[in-house]
């Protein structure tokens, strides 16, 4: 009896799925296997060879912004966890609260301090210092990146800390642990789980990423696969070449969430949400 | 002779005001196994947590070897500690688990190896060494809690009630495997528990708390047979306690009535607590008995009896291996040997009154297992 009430509560959403992820991946699958006259062919696939490059970057920028994100935000975390209960209320809303604003809104801000005649160049200039160039670097990107998914950093990091038993860092110092060792022999052992959580919280909307690198970066030399899509569907008008990207695309999120799971993953309980 | 490891002096401990230690002065010897037994809330885990290094107290001294350690770390003092449901690793295995200490304390590989496997023995674990720790029973990881601390050669394991979590059968067979570990090792234990059984059985000297504050310290057998107040009695063991006079040395009126007694240099009629064990009293019929009485309950206990016996609208417990019928009349008969004289003190009238005393019995086993203070 609750079997077919739980069956069928869940139908709506299992036909969502179905109409919604499970056919238009068929789709897309169905474009990137075919030219534009819908014959069968591979050439879009061997076409992708001359985006290795991007794809390369694209892998590249987004872990070394989920690589900056771990190193901002573990501290960060560890700090609310360590916090009482109404410090880590209100410093975990804080850590939420850039999530409740517009994405766009938060990466055109960035544009607006960083741009050439932006906030910090204009102070910079008043105060006699050389403008810089910030806005249109990879770095520019890399920050965006990084400011907008620290948040997905934290928080899996913040609760998984706050599981690690006060037992076990008690027997660490019994056992002679100075408080350096009882970090890295115990508390950071323990953390795996939320690391590894957190990067591909991070890396995986930062790889397929578009906007961040159209607004901060330069069309030259900082587009991502992300922008190429986009840019293929839209502009170039070939969704047969965009589909075969995006599917590229997805193989490389599974087999890069598949490794770090592997990392540690299987030697953890998992609270590894990919 | 007994050497003097750790002494604690004028201990006082707080927490936001409420005052948890009052007055603690103890001392351990070496080779000693001490027991600090008390209910939930003591101070007994708060007496070991400082030892431990984990509290400082409010006031008073922790010395080590005669030098005073309040404020050492933990990771610097010459204990280890068992704790309450373990503590192990999760992401170690039982080798990582026992060795973590000597690799902390880079201890050459092969002479880890060697005492790892040597406490594998000593615990009965060989074998286990790749065992994820979460694999293992209850019992097992005790084990591996145990071989954790010891495999660093500490001068003093600090246990805090190690056995709490475990069934009543492993438990036993643990309580023996520890006492021969610790002679075995000739280490000193002090050993945090609620269950008198396990202190009475295991221990060298026995330290009864209360309140924060020590109640008796002695050996098992001293305690039980000479328990210095109400509190005692009734914590070790069953007592029926009663109020009785002290008329002369080796004289006691209750009841109405004098007996003998071993006791003796109380002020003349001055007004004591008896205590009574239940095993010591003999059923005789009643005309032969010193008391009549009256059996208003009677439960079946395995190894005996326990009835509830009404004296003058006094309960008492006697426990006893021939039935009596409930309503039937009994006759007691209590030899010098089997009256225990105190001196009156807070917890007089507390206990030691049977009235209540299936809630009594459910209480206890409401606490057995799951404390924690």
């Amino acid at each position: 009896m609750k079997k077919t009430n739980a069956a069928l509560l869940s139908t709506p959403y299992i036909v969502w799925m179905v109409v919604f992820t499970l056919v238009p991946l068929g789709v897309v699958c169905f474009y990137a296997l075919t030219d534009a006259a819908g014959n069968f062919t591979w050439a879009n696939l061997l076409e992708l060879r001359a985006y290795l490059p991007v794809l390369w970057q694209s892998i590249l920028y987004s872990l070394a912004a989920a690589f900056i994100c771990l190193l901002l935000g573990y501290p960060v975390a560890y700090y609310i966890s360590h916090r009482s209960p109404t410090a880590q209320k209100f410093l975990y809303m804080l850590i939420m609260l850039p999530m409740c604003m517009s994405f766009l809104l938060r990466t055109l801000a960035w544009v607006g301090l960083l741009q050439d005649t932006g906030i910090i160049n204009d102070l910079l200039a008043s105060l006699g210092l050389a403008r810089l160039k910030l806005i249109r670097t990879p770095g520019a990107v890399i920050l965006g990146m990084v400011y907008n998914y620290l948040p997905y950093m934290i928080l899996p990091l913040y609760s998984t800390i706050c599981k690690i038993d006060h037992r076990l860092i008690e027997a660490a110092e019994d056992l002679g642990c100075t408080p350096v060792q009882v970090f890295s022999k115990v508390i950071l052992p323990l953390s795996v789980p939320g690391i590894l959580s957190g990067v591909t919280m991070v890396f995986v909307p930062a790889v397929s990423t578009f906007y961040i690198s159209q607004k901060l970066g330069n069309p030259r030399d900082t587009v991502l696969i992300g922008d190429i899509i986009e840019r293929l569907f839209k502009q170039a008008d070939n969704p047969n070449l965009g589909a075969a990207l995006s599917l590229v695309l997805m193989a490389l999120v599974f087999v890069c969430t598949g490794i770090m799971n592997r990392f540690g993953g299987d030697t953890q309980e998992g609270d590894v949400i990919v | 002779m007994a050497k003097e490891l750790i002494r604690l002096q004028d201990l006082v401990m707080e927490f936001d005001g409420e005052r948890i230690l009052d007055g603690i002065n103890l001392y351990f010897n070496d080779h000693e196994f001490l027991t600090l037994l008390g209910p939930s809330g003591c101070g007994k885990t708060t007496t070991l947590r400082i030892i431990g290094g984990f509290l400082t107290p409010t006031s008073g001294k922790v010395l080590f070897d005669g030098k005073e350690v309040n404020d050492v770390p933990p990771y610097q003092r010459q204990v280890n500690t068992v704790f309450q449901r373990y503590a192990l690793f999760p992401h170690l295995d039982v080798y990582d688990n026992i060795a973590f200490g000597l690799n902390v304390a880079k201890v050459d590989k092969q002479e880890i190896h060697d005492r790892v496997h040597e406490m594998l023995g000593i615990v009965g674990l060989k074998g286990y060494e790749n065992r994820r720790v979460e694999s293992l029973s209850g019992g097992q990881q005790q084990r591996v809690a145990i071989a954790r601390a010891l495999v660093n050669r500490p001068k003093v394991l600090l246990l805090d009630e190690p056995l709490a979590a475990l069934d009543l059968r492993l438990r036993k067979d643990m309580q023996n495997e520890l006492k021969r570990i610790q002679q075995a090792m000739g280490i000193t234990f002090i050993y945090v528990t609620h269950d008198q059984e396990e202190a009475l059985s295991m221990s060298d000297t026995v330290v009864v708390m209360d309140k924060g504050r020590i109640q008796q310290i002695g050996r098992p057998e001293d305690i039980y047979n000479e328990p210095k107040n109400a509190f005692v009695a009734d914590f070790i063991g069953e007592s029926n306690i009663l109020d009785g006079t002290m008329l002369a040395d080796y004289k006691v009126r209750f009841f109405g009535r004098n007996f003998e007694c071993l006791d003796k240099g109380f002020a003349p009629n001055e007004p004591v607590d008896v205590v009574i064990r239940p095993e010591d009293i003999d059923i005789v019929p009643p005309e032969q008995g010193h008391l009549v009485g009256t059996v208003t309950s009677v439960t079946f206990k395995g190894l005996n009896y326990d009835i509830i016996c009404e004296f003058r609208g006094f309960k008492w417990l006697i426990q006893t291996t021939d039935f009596h019928p409930v309503g039937a009349t009994i006759g007691i008969l209590l030899n010098p040997e089997d009256i225990h004289i105190m001196k009156k003190s807070e917890y007089s009238g507390m206990f030691g009154d049977y009235s209540s005393y299936s809630a009594e019995y459910d209480e206890l086993t409401e606490d057995a297992g799951n404390e924690e203070d």
